[in-house]
């Protein structure tokens, strides 16, 4: 028996045992099977959110996903909903070609740091001023975690990576790149947000900010941009604890939390 | 009767596409086909398609790659670098068997080059260009009228074979005016059903994804043998060619686009000096009408007559490309000769006349042995 299969049998779905209450199962939007991220990843709790609320919404059948180059290309793997798998760095212009043949479905694209915001900056900040009605999740670890560690655009400064070995020098580097604050300059976009999972009110309010983006996506307003700062304990090489505790102390000093952009009129911050 | 209209060869195909049912046009500009995307930003909308001006080569093709795989009839046009550019995504959007439409006006190259029409990205264009093993399927317009068929012809390859389609014209079909026809044309008769697409995901199917990755070895060898076998049945069933003047032919010209329409001249001027000459001329490069080639050159085993040829005169405007696949095809037992002008460079009738002249003069095919001679290995 695989390790896949063993943990497939060990799994609690279904009805509760006698004199036991359900309060906490998995949306009917996420493909029951034990996922593959590494252990502490904040993939899986990003994709768990993400499926929550297009269960809640009932929006299965409208929402068409893409996933990149990275870790976030076996997303589709997980979510339960019509996926298209991008070239590194494209995804928001496979997303455009899919909204404008589908202008009444919900997309959103899943990228991290290396494909959005290195090689797919022209795609994501020209998708962003046509002001497309899509969602963007921008995962922003600080680190190619897929291809074993190397420096991101947006690792931060003193930051040892494969290819930082004595850390992100500004000299020879350059600065951390804000991607978000840059989207939040063009007048295409409605709402961006930076938002974490690394503890349960971070997740809670994650999922209000994917609330909110598909309603504006509904209402056509223009592109909603939410990042969210995660963790990468493999390639940060950290304990998933660690690396919760290094997030917290590093990565939110350079990228902090909370709304960059709100619609006008908008209260809810 | 249709009307005759007097076009461009790039409005030709841009209108063609449009009555063909193209839901999508995203593009670039770069001479010489921008006459392609004006004409798409002009009228495409107002028959309810949409159109985009991406930002870059890559992001247009990427974007018909997500507009295809949900299901849309949709098209990119571009010019030499600009298709380079898209390389990747063709490697991608093949993979993934979406179906789609590339047109190339083919210019000189390479590097930025000119703007002049060439011939220099037929191996580009016939061995897949990309990454990985692939082919597009690639028609070899030869007029604006053709310009304009090979829209419908092109959107119709692609969905029956879920597979990208390249028309590869150059700078010259792009921007030459002739009379041009439009038929009759009910997009709605020729759009196949799409359930591969992502639409959203509904009750009563899984979910559909549009990938081209297959991380296991085992199941990416799978990906590329249903690839192969697709095109196998392309190979045996799309080859396209054109024969002018070959019954009697023992010398033949082979040429495709713009320099089978200088050979129809080089024809015309070789019978008035005597010369048995006649034309090949490829309408498919890939797939390569290898066997009509063969055919004519070496005779037809079974039946007994041995071919005729005794000279085969490939004549492009690049290094010479093309004339892999002639040599290919008669595998040696032909001479083949080569003449190509490059850079932009367009060949005159006369000047490949002359050249003819002096092949046959040379003495390499004329007199001695017959060069030709029955191939028994290949099948008619």
């Amino acid at each position: 028996m695989t390790v896949q299969q063993t943990q497939m049998k060990n799994r609690h779905d279904g009805p509760p045992k006698e004199g036991y209450e359900l309060v906490y199962e998995r949306p009917s939007t996420l493909v029951d099977i034990a996922n593959r991220y590494c252990p502490g990843c904040g993939h899986s709790v990003v994709h768990r959110v993400l499926m929550e609320v297009v269960a809640e919404l009932d929006l299965q059948s409208e929402t068409i996903g893409v996933a990149p180059v990275g870790c976030a290309v076996f997303a589709y793997d997980y979510l339960d909903v019509d996926m298209q798998q991008a070239a590194h760095g494209r995804a928001t212009a496979a997303a455009t070609g899919i909204k404008r043949m589908l202008p009444d479905k919900y997309v959103f694209t899943y990228q991290g740091d290396g494909d959005l915001a290195a090689i797919g900056t022209a795609e994501t900040i020209h998708t962003a001023n046509r002001g497309e009605n899509i969602l963007i999740i921008f995962i922003n670890n600080g680190i190619y975690g897929m291809t074993g560690g190397q420096m991101a655009p947006t690792t931060i400064l003193g930051a040892q990576t494969t290819t930082t070995p004595e850390g992100r020098q500004l000299a020879q580097h350059g600065n951390p790149l804000n991607i978000a604050d840059m989207i939040a300059l063009l007048p295409g976009v409605i709402y961006v947000t930076r938002q974490s999972v690394h503890k349960a009110a971070n997740v809670r309010k994650l999922k209000k900010t994917f609330i909110k983006s598909f309603q504006l996506q509904e209402l056509q307003r223009g592109l909603c941009f939410v990042e969210v700062v995660s963790n990468c304990p493999a390639g940060w090489k950290m304990t998933p604890v660690e690396s919760n505790r290094w997030l917290e102390e590093h990565m939110l000093a350079a990228y902090p939390l909370g709304d960059l952009k709100t619609p006008p009129g908008d209260v809810s911050r | 009767m249709a009307d005759i209209l007097l076009m461009k060869g790039n409005e030709a195909l841009a209108r063609a596409a449009i009555l063909a049912g193209c839901d999508g046009y995203f593009g670039y500009p770069i001479t010489p086909q921008s006459e392609l995307l004006e004409y798409m930003s002009r009228e495409l909308p107002r028959a309810g398609g949409v159109m985009i001006q991406a930002e870059s080569e890559l992001a247009a093709i990427n974007m018909v790659y997500g507009a295809a795989g949900a299901g849309g009839r949709v098209m990119t046009s571009s010019s030499s670098p600009g298709i380079s550019l898209m390389q990747e995504c063709l490697s991608y959007i093949a993979s993934a068997e979406l179906p789609c439409l590339v047109v190339n006006v083919n210019r000189g190259g390479p590097g930025l080059g000119t703007i002049q029409p060439a011939q220099g990205d037929y191996f580009q264009a016939t061995r897949g260009g990309g990454h990985g093993d692939y082919h597009l399927i690639v028609l070899a317009p030869a007029s604006v009228q053709e310009m304009a068929d090979f829209a419908y012809l092109g959107f119709d390859l692609a969905d029956k074979y879920r597979n990208p389609v390249m028309i590869l014209a150059d700078g010259a079909l792009g921007q030459m005016m002739e009379k041009v026809t439009f038929p009759d044309y009910d997009p709605q008769q020729h759009k196949l059903p799409k359930p591969w697409a992502t639409t959203g995901k509904t009750p009563d199917r899984e979910r559909n994804i549009i990938t081209s990755l297959h991380i296991e070895p085992e199941k990416m060898e799978q990906i590329n043998l249903r690839l192969q076998d697709k095109y196998r049945r392309v190979e045996s069933e799309e080859v396209r060619w054109e024969e002018v003047q070959t019954e009697d032919a023992d010398i033949l010209l082979v040429a495709y686009g713009l320099t089978a329409r200088i050979c129809r001249k080089v024809v015309e001027l070789a019978r008035e000096a005597g010369r048995q000459v006649g034309l090949l001329r490829p309408v498919t490069l890939y797939p390569f009408p290898y066997k009509a080639l063969a055919r004519l050159a070496l005779g037809v085993p079974a039946s007994g007559s041995p071919g005729q040829v005794r000279l085969i005169l490939t004549v492009e405007m690049n290094a010479g490309q093309m004339v892999e696949d002639v040599r290919l095809a008669v595998e040696g037992r032909v001479p083949v000769a080569f003449y190509g002008r490059m850079g932009g460079m367009i060949p005159s009738p006369e000047e490949v006349f002359d050249y003819l002249e002096k092949q046959l003069g040379a003495g390499g095919a004329e007199g001695g042995e017959p060069a030709a001679r029955p191939l028994e290995e290949v099948q008619p």
